[in-house]
């Protein structure tokens, strides 16, 4: 069984990893779109499937938040990533599934997901 | 929204939008299959204007557009199953929402995934306290942030995603716990 005793421990794991964390000045931010529109179109797992991701590849620099509806309710899960000195990249109708590549892609290699943001999906529409 | 806990994770997020420092979420579920489950904060309350009319659609605080759909889904969902919503509000004191979903109902959604929509409101507000309990007929548990953050110290963050991963797995225990 779990226990809050468990909570120590992550305690003094995340106190050896602080001055790593202080000294990165490249905090990436990831921001889940969780308003009506976007829980009712599945952020949840999104959210989790990121905060799982990180924790699993024990990545840092890394703040993942959740924001309110931006206007675009019919293409969400919406995820903004905000990358220092980059302009900012919004992917739309994101999945679980999705959300391994855009880690490893982009927040790791920085590379940009083309084919999962806004442009590619305003793209298919016009099509 | 397809499960209950969905539903949840959505209106709780009004209190923390109120400036709640305090959210007391509780489900009590007896025997004869009713499901009560009780929002109460301390956030900034309404009028009573905005109480009668928050029910509404066309009723919204935001100013992006005109429609606000929370709490008019919630009752829906609620009223769907026989049960009702309650709605109670005193300005510069909180708001407390409680609905009652009848289990056994044709209509009534899953209760779905409420260890991760406890965990998604815990991550997304590191600022606010949250009580969470769950009682059945086979036991109850309570989790409190306040005794979380005395364990996790200055040092993390409600939102560090070590602790959505603990909060998720450690609620999955206690909600197995008590149900067959």
């Amino acid at each position: 069984m779990k226990s809050l005793e468990e909570l120590k421990a992550i305690r003094e794991q995340m106190k050896k990893q602080l001055d790593i964390r202080d000294q990165s000045d490249s905090n990436i931010r990831v921001a889940v779109g969780m308003a009506t529109c976007g829980i009712a179109a599945g952020a949840k797992p999104v959210l989790a499937a990121f905060l799982q991701e990180i924790d699993r590849r024990d990545l840092r620099g890394i703040s993942v938040t959740q924001t309110g509806c931006i206007g675009v309710c019919r293409l969400e899960p919406v995820v903004e990533v905000y990358v220092p000195g980059q302009e900012k990249v919004t992917y739309v109708k994101v999945t679980p599934e999705m959300v391994p590549t855009i880690v490893a892609d982009h927040l790791v290699n920085r590379q940009v997901v083309t084919r999962f943001t806004i442009g590619a999906a305003e793209q298919e529409e016009k099509a | 929204m397809k499960e209950l806990s969905l539903h949840l994770l959505d209106i709780v997020k009004n209190s923390t939008a109120a400036g709640a420092t305090l959210v007391d979420i509780s489900l009590t579920e007896t025997a004869d299959h009713t499901l009560t489950i009780t929002v109460a904060d301390n956030g900034r309350g309404m009028s009573p204007e905005m109480l009668a009319a928050v029910a509404d659609p066309f009723t919204t605080t935001r100013t992006t557009r005109k429609v606000g759909l929370g709490i008019p889904l919630y009752r829906m969902a609620a009223e769907q199953t026989g049960g009702a919503l309650k709605l109670e509000s005193t300005e510069g004191v909180g708001t407390t929402v409680t609905a009652v979903f009848h289990l056994e109902h044709l209509d009534c959604p899953p209760l779905g995934d409420l260890p991760g929509a406890m965990a998604t409101l815990i991550q997304g507000s590191p600022g606010a306290d949250f009580r969470f309990s769950h009682s059945t007929a086979l036991g109850s548990y309570c989790l409190d942030t306040r005794e979380m953050r005395e364990l996790l110290g200055p040092e993390v963050p409600l939102d560090a995603p070590e602790v959505f991963s603990w909060v998720t797995g450690y609620l999955q225990e206690q909600e197995s716990a008590i149900h067959t």
